[in-house]
């Protein structure tokens, strides 16, 4: 059995969320090469892709599935698990390597008895690193939701996770 | 591609080939061999085992056979001691990768990889096995994938989609944690794409793709059940296994 | 949480809303320029806008501007505010340092200037500025502030009194090289792409996928004064035929992409972006594509699959994009800072920049200083200043004092140039025969404090991580490379690890796809020709003589 475009899908529920998805995939004309766009769309509005998003934008573009899976899981922006209410950030990239960015992640992780990529059992933070963010000139460098936090140290870092 | 005849130098003999055609395909139809796993004549080149390097006089770099078309006055040359040993590297690299244990597999004596390290004579491996831990997807009613043989060639991706126009399989993730997926990443037997064709499992190079109730050695692959691949193999030189 | 509409994204409404500009509504008689680039902000700049902005309101000073610029350069010594038209630097300014923001107004309604002098500091004396002319001028969210330093005046000049080959003539003439690391020559390129024939076609694109880890000279680029990168690519566009361009921006680089997609916008409202490009027929759009966290799509052909939706992994060239590229059509790549390189060059001549500079490498670079050094941030040099230069009198040497080790050039495909290179000058070709290339122009400064071998292997575990998985010596080979690393630093290596270290470095230099596998064992190789003392110290002496790697070896 093939799936066959089917513009006139129903998303995965009533949310008014995927309305927000559907008008994005409109202006994009449906193509398939605007996948990357829907994705970012659908985890900014849901906060990650699950099996029905995913099933969703693939039936809505034309794309196969295991295309859309394969391109999902290449990219570490997209998550396929919800994340916490609140991310931390720690950035490797090799200036904050070099000024003490492995301690930080070694503090937060002892605190929070989580692994780079894990989130807390009661779902409020998730921790995850990343390769470079730019910040090299306030190095180590923390996002805290969105924010960046330059020239962190672990007790500083302490702080600013223990006021979410 | 048009039809204009380039002349050119492969090992020593003057050969012909097509403008457009590659230096591997016109090797495979003047019998001179050169070692290839992602290659199969009548699918896409993705140009990745870099097995199929050879040297060019004139340029510096290697250059990858299947994907570079033959010049008029091209030198090349398909063996040298520099190549064997890149190539024996790239078979360890392989084996090393994933869980390969010849004497359990199904395709033992039917087996591209094993066939390759013989030719090339690799006789023990330097590098420490990575021992990933990889899954056995059964729950398709007629063929197996085992991830512990997989080499990522890409072969039944492309067949499935060039081919077949089903497109089931594509590849997770990224670097050494890539996989091979059907669907959403869902077992084999849940997709909704799959026509059970079996062409991923005649063109798969190692045991990773099987068809059920074969036991060890009885993995014999039958490339007529993919006609398109001999048809398109015009001179029918292709190394069938 | 069970289902995906139970799940909110994460953060939501945790970003305080920054604070506006002050603009004086007569003629503005003095200004104070704020950072509001990512450094400083991360020091909370935006609350030292808002502070200032309260003071000046209060003391009643009406002919004031408190501005939101870009990137100052100084990065270390953040949050920073500038007043140039009394060349003086205030550093460190804290939102709720009372003396500071005092010394401040006192400066700006004309009594006794506070802060430093900016002309007797080496920082900036001996820089020489054309990609960041205006960067820390401008406000990079007025397009206005653009068009009042100049903005504009090249692509205006080019289209209505130039040619597509009289541009490219410029470009050619002017000597520029690709500054996203290979040096290919901008105007070789412009050329090829220009002559390619297409029936329904061309695209110019710009590659903001800035990868390097130690790099952010396009994200201040972007952050500063993304106008300045839009008219350059305008420019390429009339130049080889191009009606389309695509910005592929990182999605680590929130701000910038929030900055060029408000930067367009405005462009198109002027009349400088979109159709009838000052009042003539040439057109030109602009779209953001944003990236999801994949170094490799730093590479061309795996930017161009990303663009299109697909995974980034790179393709065999030829076919080279400049003859096949977006959707199988001719497209120009170039990177932020080669772009933001051709508004200067068409306005001021192709001659005037290639007297800067050295014989092949001509003009200007950026450069993001980091590391053990104690002036970290953005610099701009003319091309053949020493390594001693930039990192002593502009760096103003290490952090504490401490001994220079090494300084990493070019990212997860350079190399660690040591002591006896320091006055090696920086160009395409030194860096290339020091075994370390320009990349894009992230320069990492380590004291001894850093373990050689350790750089090695934290950059090879970059590498593993970041391959696509496509071709084998890149996917398997660097992780063979990073086991045999780990082992050296673990204090378990041997000599024959050493060697087959080396040949399988070698190995996946020559048989790996694309630059990135090509380019991963150059670290290892660097650091085995100028520190192979380190190694040899690991595996013979199982110590490791910076004191960085925790060695557990004894049973081998």
């Amino acid at each position: 059995m093939v799936a066959t475009p089917a513009r006139t899908l129903s998303p995965p529920s009533d949310d008014k969320r995927w309305r927000q998805v559907e008008v994005r995939m409109r202006r994009l004309g449906h193509r398939p090469d605007g996948l990357i766009e829907v994705l970012h769309t659908v985890q900014e509005l849901f906060g990650f892709l699950d099996d029905s998003a995913l099933a969703f934008v693939s039936q809505s573009l034309s794309v196969p599935p295991s295309k859309v899976y394969g391109v999902a899981t290449f990219y570490s922006h997209f998550m396929l698990k919800p994340q916490g209410e609140h991310t931390c950030v720690v950035c490797t990239g090799t200036a904050c390597y070099i000024n003490g960015a492995g301690a930080l992640l070694a503090k937060l992780k002892e605190r929070l008895g989580l692994e780079a990529g894990g989130t807390t059992a009661d779902g409020k933070l998730s921790l995850l690193q990343a390769r470079c963010l730019g910040a090299c000139s306030m190095a180590p460098a923390v996002v805290v939701d969105g924010e960046v936090h330059g020239r962190v140290t672990p007790s500083s870092i302490a702080v600013l996770v223990e006021a979410l | 591609m048009s039809d204009e005849v380039r002349t050119l130098v492969i090992d020593g003999r003057d050969v012909a080939g097509a403008s457009g055609q590659s230096i591997l395909s016109v090797a495979e139809e003047s019998g001179v061999f050169i070692p290839a796993l992602c290659h199969l004549a009548g699918l896409s080149e993705v140009g990745s085992c870099r097995l199929c390097m050879v040297e060019v006089e004139g340029t510096a770099r290697l250059v990858a056979s299947c994907v570079t078309a033959v010049e008029e006055g091209m030198k090349v040359t398909t063996t040298s001691e520099r190549l064997l040993a890149y190539r024996r590297r790239a078979i360890e690299l392989l084996f090393m990768e994933r869980n390969h244990v010849c004497s359990v597999c199904v395709a033992d004596n039917h087996c591209e990889l094993q066939e390759l390290a013989k030719t090339l004579g690799v006789t023990h491996f330097e590098l420490p096995p990575l021992h990933p831990a990889c899954d056995v997807d059964a729950t398709h009613e007629r063929f197996v994938l085992d991830h512990n043989r997989c080499i990522l060639c890409a072969r039944c991706v492309r067949v499935c989609d060039e081919i077949e126009g089903a497109h089931t399989w594509d590849i997770r993730g990224r670097g050494t944690g890539a996989r091979l997926i059907s669907d959403l990443g869902k077992p084999w037997g849940e997709s909704t794409t799959c026509t059970s064709c079996g062409k991923c499992v005649q063109v798969c190079p190692t045991g990773a793709l099987y068809e059920k109730g074969r036991s060890v050695a009885e993995g014999k692959r039958h490339r007529p059940y993919v006609p398109f691949l001999v048809a398109t193999n015009a001179l029918g030189t292709g190394r069938q296994l | 949480m069970s289902t995906i509409e139970d799940a909110r994204a994460p953060g939501e409404g945790a970003r305080r809303r920054p604070p506006e500009p002050l603009v004086p509504e007569g003629e503005r008689r003095v200004s104070a320029n704020v950072c509001q680039a990512a450094g400083c902000l991360s020091m909370q700049s935006d609350l030292v806008l808002g502070a200032l902005r309260d003071r000046v309101e209060a003391a009643g000073l009406s002919d004031v501007a408190v501005r939101r610029v870009g990137c100052l350069g100084l990065c270390a010594a953040g949050p920073l505010v500038e007043v140039p038209e009394l060349g003086r630097l205030f550093d460190h300014v804290q939102p709720d340092d009372g003396a500071a923001l005092d010394s401040l107004v006192t400066t700006l309604s004309g009594g006794e200037p506070g802060g430093q002098a900016m002309a007797k500091e080496p920082f900036f004396s001996h820089q020489v500025k054309v990609v960041l002319e205006r960067c820390g001028q401008v406000d990079p969210e007025r397009v206005e502030d653009y068009l009042d330093a100049g903005g504009y005046e090249a692509l205006t000049k080019t289209v209505t009194t130039m040619s597509p080959e009289e541009v490219i003539a410029e470009v050619v003439r002017s000597g520029l090289r690709g500054r996203g690391g290979a040096g290919y020559p901008t105007g070789l390129k412009w050329t090829t792409v220009a002559k390619a024939t297409s029936h329904d076609g061309k695209f110019v694109v710009c590659n903001a996928d800035e990868g390097d880890p130690g790099a952010f000279m396009d994200r201040s680029v972007l952050e500063s004064c993304p106008q300045q990168v839009l008219e350059g690519m305008a420019i390429a566009g009339y130049a080889v035929g191009a009606q389309h361009g695509y910005v592929y921006v990182r999605a680590e680089y929130p701000l910038a992409v929030k900055r060029l997609n408000s930067a367009i916008r405005q462009a198109e409202r002027s009349g400088f972006l979109g159709k009838q490009i000052a009042g003539t027929d040439f057109e030109f759009h602009v779209e953001v594509r944003i990236g999801a966290g994949a170094f490799v799509c730093g590479e061309e052909t795996a930017l161009l699959a990303s663009i299109q939706g697909g995974r980034g992994t790179p393709r065999p060239r030829p076919p080279y994009p400049a003859a096949s590229g977006l959707w199988g059509r001719p497209t120009l790549i170039n990177n932020v800072e080669t772009y933001a390189n051709v508004p200067p060059v068409v306005m001021r001549g192709g001659e005037w920049y290639g007297s800067i500079g050295t014989g092949k490498s001509k003009g200007t670079k950026v450069f993001a200083l980091a590391g053990a050094v104690v002036n970290t941030g953005l610099i701009e040099v003319p091309m053949g200043l020493s390594l001693r230069q930039i990192v002593f009198d502009i760096g103003g040497g290490l952090v504490g004092g401490k001994k220079f080790k090494a300084v990493q050039t070019g990212g997860p495909s350079g190399g660690c140039l040591p002591e006896e290179l320091l006055d090696m000058p920086i160009d395409y070709e030194s860096l290339a025969q020091a075994g370390s290339h320009m990349g894009s122009g992230g320069m990492i400064v380590m004291d001894e404090s850093t373990c050689m071998v350790d750089v090695a292997k934290y950059f090879m575990d970059f590498c593993r991580e970041e391959s696509c998985g496509k071709c084998l010596p890149c996917r398997a080979g660097t992780v063979q490379m990073y086991g045999l690393l780990d082992k050296i630093t673990r204090g378990r290596g041997t000599r024959h690890d050493l060697d087959t270290l080396q040949s399988l470095a070698e190995m996946v230099r020559t048989t790996s796809l694309c630059g990135l596998g090509q380019g991963a064992p150059n670290p290892v190789f660097s650091t085995l020709r100028y520190f192979r003392d380190e190694y040899l110290a690991h595996i013979d002496d199982h110590t490791c003589p910076a004191g960085a790697c925790r060695l557990d070896g004894g049973e081998r």
